[in-house]
């Protein structure tokens, strides 16, 4: 059990190349942190300097209260599930568990009882003699995990664990890593660059983009109160609608005060409504249906709107044009070319900075 | 496989029949003319059917040698070929494995220029440095010696090549894993490497150990004595006599036998061998 903190950790290439530019980041003690961003903001890279894989061009990682900069891999108390699970190809599932703890000089009774509550928990008992290719990907995840348990590390690392196996079982898997997270109770770090995986599974949510950390928090808080346009994109499916604004129209609206210095407005497509009212401080628009997709519980439309749509409403508060997604329960939905009048009310609005590296509270 | 029907399915196999006796016919005959009285072979006499003097050549073969005056048993050559054939291919495997090894895994200074030499020195077989190379061998007094024999064709670019473009396709991961699992990188090698070779080992062992065996212009050079001769060497040295009848069924029984062990590795190989030239699997 260890937290485990970063302090302003920095990784530059040989060329020059800097990866992670100064991250700062705090994991209580039994807490699910995931690292979720775009490929190549640094994630991975990330949490490979934590495991040791990586060498820490600057800053300071800490874990359980030790910094473990020039620590080796095997002596920082972690243990890690790699995409592809990195299984020994040669071994048996069995030896394929135990050979971490046989390296640590562990006693083989020791190892044996690990290795087997390891195997019940995960349901690998029956299959402990076979060798990594006679097993499905779901089973190698799942040694994989083992692999990482029978350690008992102070700290899990997943990267990505999930992205080789087929959507069913990922989520299946999901499920079982948050459920062994809790139980065992250990501090775990998780990339994935699946929202909904980050979403689902963290304590602490590290949204990051191009080597630089962008909102650290509470996943729903995040959701609710994304601190940038890159965060408010990039959590939540499908992503938030962005649309430039005009100062003399949001001013309009929305009063003065703060909100005369945003430039871009979000809504989240599952925020609007269809309907003819204008809600008190909220925001309208007229859109051209174009496209519509029913998934059984919900419908997305993809709404267009347009230069004319807009003067004929001329409505206070409505905006440029652009696309705009809406989602709504049900299978109930206009037809393709249908004009609608969807709002939000004051409360879902999002506005940020026209560079949109700022949330301005209204 | 495609099932062919009938006619054309005859004549494949026709084809093949004939193929097949194109490359045992001699193979055959050096049986048969090993069971021969060498007056008949000397007389264009011989018969097609396997006489009746088997034991007795293989015997004299064997432990006697010829009755020429440089008289060598057959049975001490196969030893000094088996031994170099051996020292060869073991110590090609065993060096080009961990200088492989060296080159893939570790980031040290010249890495690639080391590589590189390597590299070059395909283009410099035996023939081509013979001179440097004896002058070498013969001033560390390891003329008619083992170490003479196999040493100098032990370096081998061909097999750390090999073992590095297999090495390239183990994922990274692997060796994260045993870092992480507390392997350093003596244990790595040992552990996952090694195993993970196997199969390449073996189909390297194969062809080595036959290319080992059947060295001759080497061994022709650097051994003296004729208890160090090898058999490619011996059979050469047993058809040109001076003032005698070539002894033919003792030839034919030197060629035999020259020809098991390479047989031998083969069939015994033949799984692990082919597993090694196809498997993907990691």
């Amino acid at each position: 059990m260890a937290n485990v903190t970063l302090r302003n950790v920095r990784k530059t290439y040989l060329g020059g190349f800097e990866a992670i530019k100064g991250v700062n980041v705090d994991v209580a003690d039994g807490q699910f942190c995931v690292l979720v961003g775009p490929s190549g903001c640094g994630k991975s890279t990330l949490l490979r300097m934590v495991a040791g894989l990586e060498t820490v061009t600057g800053g300071e990682i800490d874990i359980g209260g030790r910094v473990v900069n020039q620590v080796e891999p095997a002596d920082r108390d972690i243990a890690m599930v790699f995409q592809n699970y990195a299984l020994y190809p040669h071994m048996s599932v069995y030896n394929n568990m135990a050979y971490g703890l046989r390296n640590r000089g562990m006693a083989e009774a020791e190892i044996k009882t690990r290795v087997e509550e390891a195997a019940r928990v995960l349901e690998l008992t029956s299959m402990l003699e076979r060798k990594p290719r006679q097993l499905s990907g779901g089973q190698r995840q799942r040694v994989a995990m083992g692999r990482a348990i029978v350690r008992q590390p102070k700290v899990f690392l997943f990267d990505e664990p999930l992205s080789n196996l087929d959507a069913k079982l990922r989520i299946a898997m999901r499920v079982e890593i948050r459920k062994l997270q809790r139980r065992l109770n250990t501090t775990s770090i998780y990339v994935t660059h699946d929202q909904l995986e980050a979403m689902t599974l963290a304590d602490v949510l590290v949204v990051m983009n191009g080597g630089q950390v962008e909102q650290v928090g509470n996943p729903l808080a995040i959701y609710e109160k994304p601190a940038t346009t890159f965060v408010a994109s990039f959590i939540g499916a499908p992503p938030m609608n962005l649309m430039s604004i005009r100062q003399d129209e949001i001013t309009s609206q929305l009063g003065d005060g703060r909100a005369s210095e945003a430039g871009i407005l979000g809504i989240r497509p599952e925020d609007f409504v269809i309907t003819d009212q204008t809600p008190v401080g909220g925001i309208a628009l007229p859109l051209t249906v174009e496209a519509i997709e029913r998934v059984g519980a919900e419908t997305f439309i993809y709404g267009a709107r347009a230069h004319d749509e807009q003067r004929i409403a001329a409505n206070p508060g409505e905006l440029p044009p652009g696309e705009v997604i809406v989602r709504i329960p049900g299978t109930e939905a206009p037809a393709i070319g249908e004009k609608i009048r969807v709002a939000a009310v004051q409360a879902k609005l999002h506005l940020f900075s026209s560079d949109g590296r700022t949330r301005i509270e209204i | 496989m495609v099932e062919e029907e009938g006619f054309r399915r005859y004549v494949a196999h026709i084809i093949l029949w004939i193929g097949i006796a194109i490359v045992a016919f001699p193979v055959y005959i050096a049986i048969i003319a090993s069971t021969q009285d060498n007056a008949l072979i000397a007389n264009g006499q011989m018969s097609l059917l396997p006489g009746g003097h088997f034991f007795e050549v293989y015997y004299q073969t064997i432990f006697v040698g010829t009755s020429g005056s440089t008289r060598e048993p057959v049975g001490n050559m196969m030893l000094n070929s088996l031994v170099m054939a051996l020292a060869i291919a073991i110590g090609k495997i065993a060096i080009s494995i961990i200088s492989a090894y060296a080159i893939v895994y570790f980031r040290f200074p010249f890495r690639m220029p080391i590589f590189w030499i390597i590299f070059i020195t395909l283009m410099l077989p035996v023939e081509v440095r013979i001179y440097p190379t004896y002058k070498i061998v013969a001033d560390l007094h390891m003329l008619d010696s083992y170490a003479g024999l196999s040493l100098p064709l032990i370096a081998s670019a061909t097999a750390t090549l090999l073992f590095r473009q297999f090495f390239m396709t183990v994922p990274d991961e692997l060796l994260e894993a045993s870092r992480i699992d507390g392997a350093g990188p003596v244990r790595f090698f040992w552990d996952t490497l090694l195993p993970l070779s196997r199969t390449n080992m073996a189909a390297l062992f194969v062809i080595l150990f036959i290319l080992g065996w059947n060295q001759y212009l080497w061994p022709l050079l650097i051994t003296t004595r004729d208890d160090m001769q090898t058999i490619q060497v011996g059979i050469r040295k047993m058809i040109t006599t001076t003032d005698a009848l070539t002894e033919w069924p003792i030839v034919m029984a030197t060629a035999v036998l020259a020809m098991l062990p390479p047989v031998f590795v083969v069939v015994v190989m033949q799984k692990l061998f082919v597993r090694g030239l196809v498997e993907t699997e990691k």
